[in-house]
């Protein structure tokens, strides 16, 4: 069984005084194909954990493998690349361009990671057919209700065909009607095999998940 | 990802702002139009100078010779040598003359009456001439006649004054033959001058003019000093480079010749020196306009935070979020040159079209200004452009959405 990601030990401390200990000491592992959840309230090191998992922050000491590769020791380009094209983020405010349609907010998803346009247009077209909104290419974000926008910012964030799929609250702005259409998206995904990471401070979504793992001061228990 | 990816980023980053923009760009097409503005005027006024150019002082020349450095040296320039400078194509006349030197002007009286209760000595400059004066200076004769190449050759001691030598030495008339000592020789006055019209000697308004072998023989004027040379309309510059040659071959670059400007220069003169203060104008709204951009596009970075963030986390490294606000910018100051060059090719015209000109604008100048346009937007996105590459993806993230 490989592992997606794998992390050991991995703690993380923000300079302060004193210093704020946000991880202290994270043992956690993926598998490709993994459904999980991971549940805390709030500053419990939910936030510094994503960052790490994402790649968008490095911690101070432990080890953090992603498919095999470790990435504390790598460089910052490198790292930057890897979370470009191995890894999708789904956000709690969408992060869509309010100024550029629907097909083009999608197309955003492999800009960076070298993907010729007429490739990453296919992409999107097929990635907004997968989130059922194919017919709102041309839309602009702010006609969109917010389970679409959503909807919208997952089909970004699969064009590149991630290898995790990391979502941070993926449901916190959204209504009941709209958090349910979004988890059967979810299940939709895993199901085609994407391997789903989806840290949320939300019992029932949390339920979702084929595995659950909580946080708490910096520790998963 | 490729550069055409980058400007389509670019693109719609300006696209999405379009009245920011708009006001944006109004410094530098402010900056850009004043400055081809001013270059357009210019130099359409200069290629008007053409029209008006005095057609008379276009063909004055006038040689001067400097004396000689020791007593007994050879002249610079001897007499023989004017008729070298006649036989030139393009010369319509063209005379010699030796001048008291400047400052020691002999006495000159109109009789020999020693009245002790009046001066009556004049010091005038006294010329030693050709006979061709009057031609070469386009003078023209109020009394009398001027002396000819016989008077010359008879070195006879003939005088013509004039008119403001014969009004202080009194005389008016020459029907009576009436004499002028100088420095106690006489000479009999044969004419007066009437106007000069070639403006740079009017010295001889006040002259007393001797055939200059008169003068040679009786003052000991010594050799010419002044060429002064008439030329067909068009043929100054020419004849400017040729008549040293034919009056010094020796030591042409010796001579010191006055040519007029000819009319190419003076339109690039008039190009040159119009209009500095508006060109400097132009050049602060230039810089107005850079701050304007690199102002906004500041607000910009900030205002997109969680754009900067996000497309970090889509990968984007530093480097491309800092080229993608510096095309922003770039694109910004490019539209700004656009515009302002155009506005102001527009303005050259209207003003050419109310002052019934031909507008000359230069194509280069239309060119460039576009370019200019897109280097200060450029300059101007430097700065925020390192504030937004500078961003940590974490910290963007949770910025304003």
């Amino acid at each position: 069984m490989t592992y997606v990601l794998e992390l050991t030990a991995v703690r993380r401390v923000f300079p302060a005084d004193p210093p704020v200990t946000a991880l202290a000491g994270v043992d956690l592992r993926v598998h490709r194909g993994d459904y999980l959840a991971i549940v805390g309230p709030s500053g419990s090191g939910k936030s510094t954990l994503l960052n790490v998992l994402g790649l968008l922050d490095v911690p101070n000491s432990g080890s953090y493998l992603f498919e095999g590769a470790e990435t504390t020791t790598m460089g910052d380009r490198h790292r930057t690349g890897l979370r470009g094209s191995r890894i999708g983020f789904v956000f709690q405010s969408f992060h869509l361009l309010m100024y550029r349609s629907v097909l083009e907010n999608v197309m955003l998803g492999g800009l960076y990671t070298g993907v010729p346009v007429a490739e990453r247009r296919t992409r999107a077209v097929a990635a907004l057919d997968r989130v059922g909104l194919a017919h709102r290419h041309q839309f602009l974000p702010s006609r969109l209700s917010g389970g679409e926008r959503q909807r919208v910012a997952i089909a970004r964030a699969l064009v590149d065909d991630p290898a995790l799929l990391l979502c941070d609250e993926p449901t916190g702005n959204l209504d009941s009607a709209n958090t349910a259409a979004v988890l059967d998206l979810f299940d939709d995904l895993r199901a085609a095999g994407a391997t789903l990471l989806v840290i949320t401070h939300d019992a029932t979504v949390a339920a979702r998940a084929d595995r659950q793992v909580r946080i708490t001061d910096g520790r998963i228990s | 990802m490729n550069v055409r990816d980058l400007i389509t980023e670019a693109i719609s980053g300006v696209g999405a702002r379009p009245a920011r923009t708009a006001l944006t760009i109004a410094g530098v097409v402010v900056g850009i139009g004043t400055l081809v503005t001013t270059l357009g005027v210019s130099a359409t006024a200069g290629n008007q100078i053409s029209g008006r150019f005095d057609a008379a002082t276009a063909t004055e020349i006038t040689v001067n010779v400097p004396a000689p450095t020791r007593p007994d040296a050879p002249p610079a320039v001897p007499w023989s040598a004017v008729d070298n400078v006649a036989r030139l194509n393009g010369v319509t006349a063209v005379t010699a003359w030796s001048r008291t030197p400047e400052g020691r002007d002999l006495p000159v009286r109109a009789n020999t009456v020693r009245d002790p209760t009046r001066i009556l000595d004049r010091l005038l400059p006294v010329l030693g001439s050709t006979e061709t004066l009057p031609a070469a200076t386009r003078a023209s004769l109020s009394a009398g006649r001027f002396f000819d190449a016989g008077h010359v050759r008879r070195r006879d001691r003939v005088a013509v004054l004039g008119p403001l030598a014969a009004e202080q030495l009194g005389l008016t008339r020459i029907d009576n033959q009436p004499a002028v000592f100088v420095d106690g020789t006489a000479y009999t006055v044969i004419g007066i001058l009437g106007s000069i019209a070639r403006q740079d000697q009017q010295v001889l308004g006040t002259a007393v003019i001797l055939p200059w072998t008169a003068a040679d023989d009786g003052l000991d004027l010594g050799p010419i000093n002044t060429v002064a040379i008439a030329t067909a309309l068009g043929g100054a510059q020419l004849i400017a480079r040729q008549a040293p040659f034919a009056l010094a071959p020796n030591d042409p670059a010796g001579l010191d010749v006055a040519a007029p400007p000819d009319p190419a220069s003076l339109r690039n003169g008039v190009a040159g020196d119009v209009n500095g203060l508006l060109l400097i104008l132009g050049l602060v709204s230039l810089i107005v306009g850079a701050l304007g951009i690199a102002n906004v596009t500041l607000v910009t970075v900030m205002e997109r935070t969680a754009e900067i963030g996000l497309r970090r986390a889509m990968g984007a490294r530093r480097r491309h979020i800092a080229v993608q606000f510096l095309l922003e910018s770039t694109v910004i100051g490019l539209l700004g040159g656009v515009v302002g060059a155009s506005a102001g090719i527009l303005t050259v015209v209207a003003i050419s079209v109310a002052k019934q000109w031909t507008p000359v604008v230069d194509g280069t100048l239309a060119a460039a200004s576009p370019l200019v346009g897109a280097l200060v937007g450029l300059c101007a996105g430097l700065y925020p452009a390192m504030r937004a590459a500078r961003m940590q993806p974490v910290d963007a993230l949770r910025g304003p959405n």
